[in-house]
């Protein structure tokens, strides 16, 4: 059993071209920075607000203020690594306006001292997603995060779904390094017992819930 | 290495960014402890079957609706100055 190797790898060598160009006022090369990144800021924003049209606002929003605000943009980190931290506020901001009585924030809910043993251990079925349609499983794993206070599932997606390093998702989210692991770890494990509940091996039967 | 040690390492040991030394620990107790290779596993799968899942891919259509928008606005910004936003 190895390492889980990121699928995002992307071409950062010409970003700094674009973004040299979007601050000279080319703002073909900043549309080409939207096309790069929109997908990414999309899922970010609906894995965290859960909505589609907050999801929608925040890809605008975060767009814009990362063009308004290009000048301001030091070179010091990844253009994209700058945008994701931008999208991420926006959304959390979102979450607050929708749930004024809760305080949403990346702390939330989060003990860190509780390192115990999972538990719920029981072993899944082999290729446990092929039980169920595309629509199917698409919505149990929907389900399955949105369980997720939003300081794990944002830590979570940023790391495993778009591929950030863990220094990366420190720098976006303004957390320290081992405050990201240990998120990601109690993420993780969560999301596994969760899941388990669709996907492990059943005695009998074709393994439907 | 007990199960609460292997734990603590999990998610360097997924992530490759474990030592020779401490990975080669973790893997001799994956090889006698069976719950915890359970786990490490399905953690795996996990994170695999996420990743993989195309949850929330925005649809072409609405992505270049964005894409305009965005544009619109932010030449509208240009227009304005930097106080607009």
């Amino acid at each position: 059993m190895g390492a889980i190797q990121n699928k995002l790898e992307g071409p950062v060598s010409d970003e700094l071209t674009l973004v040299r160009a979007a601050k000279q006022g080319d703002d073909s090369a900043f549309e080409e920075l939207v096309r790069r990144y929109d997908r990414n800021v999309f899922r970010i924003a609906q894995h965290i607000t859960q909505n589609r049209e907050d999801a929608e606002d925040v890809v605008q929003e975060a767009f814009l203020k990362a063009y308004s605000n290009l000048a301001k943009f030091q070179e010091q980190s990844k253009f994209y690594t700058w945008l994701v931290r931008i999208a991420v506020n926006e959304a959390l901001m979102k979450l607050r306006r929708k749930k004024p009585e809760r305080t949403v924030s990346l702390d939330e809910d989060i003990k860190t001292e509780d390192d115990s043993l999972p538990r719920e251990i029981a072993d899944w079925s082999p290729n446990p997603e092929q039980q169920y349609t595309q629509g199917e499983l698409q919505e149990i794993l929907s389900k399955t995060i949105q369980g997720l206070p939003p300081g794990f599932r944002t830590v979570f997606v940023l790391r495993d779904v778009e591929g950030l390093s863990t220094e990366e998702t420190a720098a976006a989210l303004e957390l320290s390094v081992p405050a990201v692991k240990s998120r990601l770890l109690r993420a993780r494990l969560q999301l596994r017992e969760r899941l388990g509940r669709y996907f492990q091996k059943r005695e009998s039967g074709d393994g439907k819930q | 290495m007990k199960c609460s040690e292997f734990l603590h390492e999990l998610t360097n040991y997924l992530d490759g960014v474990l030592d020779e030394p401490t990975k080669v620990e973790l893997e001799n107790h994956l090889s006698w402890c069976h719950n915890c290779y359970v786990v490490c596993d399905t953690t795996k799968k996990t994170i695999e079957i996420y990743r993989d899942s195309q949850l929330y891919e925005l649809p072409e259509d609405l992505r270049s609706r964005l894409r305009s928008a965005i544009m619109k606005k932010c030449q509208q910004h240009k227009k304005r100055g930097p106080e607009s936003v």
